[in-house]
């Protein structure tokens, strides 16, 4: 396989994760399509340091991974923490930042 | 051709199950086929021949990220789905036409890769391996390796400080 081939297949993980964000209005789902978009990231990632025969990509693949697990655990927390004050999950009614 | 045949499976089931992550109603489910396309991308990175980065994806993102999804499905009720409320200032069109430009973008660059591919380096299986890979974090990446280290600290913290009752 070409590192062509994992490029598509990135580009369209990438892009459902994008039309998950811009589409869906539950924050959790919002979430979830983060993480594909990121995991699309990893596939890229991966395949670049197969293609050049470099432990650079994988290297960055496992930060990338520690990255999002701490976005998760943050990004939930802060879920939880509107959810208690709010009673809401939908994006649209999260507007107390708002201008 | 075996390796073909891993590739095309695979890919398929990660983008079917990333479009039903996306797609589906009920917030479980999605969460449920948020699983079954983590480990389809773990096994595609296992068939790349990075069966360190496969066995990571396992464990920290099947195993943690995952339950960590479920606990706040499970905390947070959802007797009214957001989805159910319309909102007439959404422009759906045009949202649909900046999503082809960029299909249309992302198209021209795999073709013209696909016409002048880049050098391969014939040294690349073993750039997978859990070896080298350890090598690399623990010699030139040791400073970045801990700074992600005093990252994952801030997070869990933070995380403890949002959850706590009287925020």
């Amino acid at each position: 396989m070409t590192s062509t081939h994992y490029l598509v297949l990135s580009a369209a993980l990438f892009m459902i994760g994008v039309f998950g964000v811009v589409t869906r209005r539950n924050i959790v789902i919002i979430f979830m399509s983060i993480e594909l978009m990121l995991n699309a990231v990893n596939i890229n990632l991966i395949a670049f340091s197969l293609q050049w025969g470099n432990s650079l990509g994988q290297v960055f693949t496992i930060f990338v991974i520690a990255v999002a697990a701490a976005e998760a655990a943050v990004g939930l927390g802060i879920i939880l923490a509107l959810y208690r004050n709010k009673e809401t999950i939908n994006i649209d009614e999260m507007n107390v930042m708002k201008w | 051709m075996a390796d073909v045949i891993t590739f095309y499976t695979l890919a398929a089931l990660i983008l079917i199950f990333g479009l039903l992550v996306v797609t589906t109603r009920n917030t479980v489910h999605s969460v449920l086929f948020l699983v079954a396309d983590f480990l389809a991308v773990a096994m595609l990175y296992a068939s790349m021949n990075s069966l360190f980065v496969a066995a990571i994806q396992v464990l920290v993102y099947a195993g943690g990220i995952v339950v960590l999804y479920l606990f706040v499905v499970m905390l947070v009720n959802l007797k009214r789905p957001p989805e159910e409320v319309r909102d007439p200032a959404r422009q759906t069109g045009l949202g649909g036409v900046l999503a082809g430009v960029v299909l249309a973008e992302l198209a021209l660059i795999a073709v013209a890769n696909a016409l002048d591919p880049p050098a391969t380096d014939a040294a690349s299986s073993t750039a997978g391996l859990t070896e080298q890979v350890g090598l690399a974090l623990y010699t030139d990446y040791l400073i970045p390796f801990e700074v992600a280290s005093v990252l994952l600290l801030v997070a869990m913290v933070g995380a403890i400080v949002l959850a706590r009752r009287e925020l």
